[in-house]
């Protein structure tokens, strides 16, 4: 019990650290929509600031710039907007609204989103949620704003996986895409590797070392089941989902050098060779559309970056600059790819663009790892290496925005984001 | 006769190896004795030791004066080639296991921190491969040794210089039960 406390406030520590610590965001160029969102009445008698939280959701794009919602009175119904207030501090869109207790313990929460330059509505909405639920309530308020003001799909509502390593001790995490309510799924004395989202975000592929060698385990989230689907001689690693959630492209090295093979994600002992190089193929990543499969392989004497079809059969090379690109993800439209690229003695992000080959470095760190994409496209998460210490750390698609999600506890490894919520 | 056989194996394996990747330079050693004083530690000075105590007297796994007791060869940055340095400790460990032959062995590949972690998963299981192939060659019976990889995720040296990464570029012969 009291052991479980000491987590419990160490656990907090550690959130509260992140809290504090989060941003480190360096923005270069590109229009800042400014927004003001005003508090929501009633919020202050929560644990919870809804529009706190909706305004770091927004600001972390790099894409909003919070504009001081400075008023008096502050506005909480649409009779009360007074738009010369907003257009005079330069607020291009303003959000405000209310949070009602109900009979029933539950919160009703409303917000109006408004562009003040029409002096118009764009939104509406009303939840009804219990206190557990206001954050992610939040996060729903900043999708919907997200996707007003932008066009693009929100992806706030998304959780992250990650490694989180501490001391000795290996935990596999889930979080929300900011980064808060982590929940330890599967935690291990032996390291934890490579955590991959099935498509529907229902069940996470990674690779344990709990058998004193890597082996690709596969475990339902919401059931808490966990089984083995690669466990053959030798190393078994890098999982990755195809688009339709029955199988997997994975590493294996039981007939000799890593090869690609498929395998069902059901697991069993039939393992499809996709592969057939005379040196190392890992790290396969399926195009969204299922029909191809890009890889890493040294077959050439430099590890770089090829595509396959999805059932094998002649590669093609797609990466020239450099001698050491590595690990690809291909964008949700399937348009880029992006990779992990040495420059000289530093590893950073790069991303692709398929049609021209034009290649863009997104990131400025020495040793960072692990690319994953947003599901909308919009962002890449990262891990980026400091001080021998992985740390969480995010980059807009077109390189402009970066930021460090910095935590004090723990090294902080292969980041994961996961799918859009299918409700 | 069992030597001349060595010697046949070591011959057609060499062939096999001249056009193989991984430089593994193979000799025909299989006359010369398992010597004792040519395994040299890195330059870290560090010795690798059994993770077992020695329960049965004279157990040569577990003799600091056998190189049975050695276990680990270090490789050069972004390389899986097997040093000549190693050649008589590989020796020693092919003939025992051709001798013990219900004995199963694991060999273990690592890598430095630098790079993609899942790249660097498979250069460790390279590397187990290289000093498989060699020790192959030198009479000991494949099917007995699996080889896996750590990669960068099992550091043995905790640091984040160069003195840790040649410490870290390694791999280590672990043998059933230790």
């Amino acid at each position: 019990m009291k052991r479980s406390f000491l987590f419990l406030a160490a656990l907090l520590l550690a959130l509260a650290a992140r809290a504090q610590l989060s941003i480190d965001l360096t923005t270069s160029g590109g229009r800042q929509i400014p927004i003001a969102i005003a508090p929501l009445a009633g919020e202050s008698a929560q644990a919870q600031s809804v529009s706190g939280v909706v305004g770091a959701d927004l600001s972390r794009t790099g894409l909003f710039r919070l504009v001081p919602a400075n008023v008096s009175p502050i506005p909480t119904e649409p009779s009360e907007v007074n738009f010369a207030d907003w257009a005079g501090k330069s607020a291009d869109a303003l959000v405000i609204g209310r949070l009602e207790p109900q009979p029933d313990g539950r919160i009703e929460v409303r917000f109006r989103l408004f562009d003040v330059t029409k002096q118009s509505q764009l939104a509406s909405y009303t939840y009804l949620v219990t206190t557990a639920q206001l954050r992610a309530t939040a996060h729903r308020i900043a999708d919907v704003i997200y996707e007003k003001l932008t066009g693009d799909k929100g992806a706030f509502s998304t959780k992250i996986a990650y490694v989180a390593k501490r001391g000795t001790r290996y935990e596999l995490q889930v979080a929300d895409a900011d980064g808060f309510n982590p929940q330890s799924v599967f935690a291990s004395n032996e390291p934890i590797m490579s955590p991959a989202w099935s498509p529907d975000g229902s069940r996470l592929a990674y690779v344990s070392f709990d058998q004193k060698k890597p082996i690709v385990m596969v475990q339902n989230l919401a059931q808490g089941t966990t089984h083995a689907v690669a466990a053959f001689r030798g190393n078994n690693s890098a999982p990755a989902w195809a688009p339709d959630g029955r199988s997997l492209a994975v590493a294996l090295s039981k007939d000799g050098l890593t090869q690609i093979y498929r395998i069902p994600a059901t697991g069993g002992t039939a393992a499809e060779r996709l592969t057939n190089s005379s040196g190392i193929d890992t790290q396969p990543a399926y195009s969204p559309d299922g029909q191809w499969i890009a890889f890493t392989s040294d077959r050439g004497g430099s590890p770089q970056i090829y595509k396959m079809p999805a059932s094998g059969g002649a590669a093609q090379r797609l990466t020239f600059e450099g001698s050491y690109n590595v690990g690809p993800r291909f964008s949700p439209d399937g348009r880029f790819i992006v990779y992990v690229q040495r420059d000289g003695g530093r590893y950073r992000i790069v991303s692709q663009e398929l049609s021209t080959n034009q290649v863009q470095v997104l990131t400025d760190g020495s040793f960072d790892d692990s690319p994953s994409y947003a599901p909308n496209g919009k962002m890449i998460l990262y891990e980026a290496q400091a001080g021998g210490r992985g740390q969480l750390a995010a980059v807009s698609g077109d390189g402009r925005v970066r930021q460090r999600l910095t935590s004090a506890a723990g090294d902080i490894q292969d980041p994961a984001w996961g799918p859009m919520p299918t409700n | 006769m069992k030597n001349m056989v060595a010697c046949a194996l070591v011959a057609l394996a060499a062939a096999g190896c001249a056009k193989d990747t991984t430089k593994a330079q193979i000799e025909d050693r299989s006359t010369a004795q398992p010597s004792t004083g040519t395994t040299q530690a890195p330059s870290t000075g560090s010795t690798t030791r059994p993770t077992t105590p020695d329960r049965v007297g004279g157990n040569p796994l577990t003799d600091p004066n056998s190189p049975l007791s050695k276990r680990s060869v270090y490789f050069d940055f972004d390389s899986n080639e097997v040093k000549d340095e190693y050649r008589g400790l590989l020796q020693a460990h092919a003939r025992y296991i051709a001798d013990q032959r219900q004995q199963h062995v694991r060999i273990e590949g690592n890598t430095d921190e630098r790079g993609s972690r899942e790249y660097n998963l498979a250069l460790g299981q390279r590397r187990a491969e290289a000093v498989k192939r060699v020790m192959t060659v030198l009479g000991a019976d494949g099917s007995r040794i699996e080889t896996v990889s750590y990669g960068e995720e099992k550091p043995k040296s905790q640091g984040h210089d160069e003195a840790a990464w040649q410490e870290n570029r390694r791999a280590d012969i672990r043998y059933a039960g230790e």
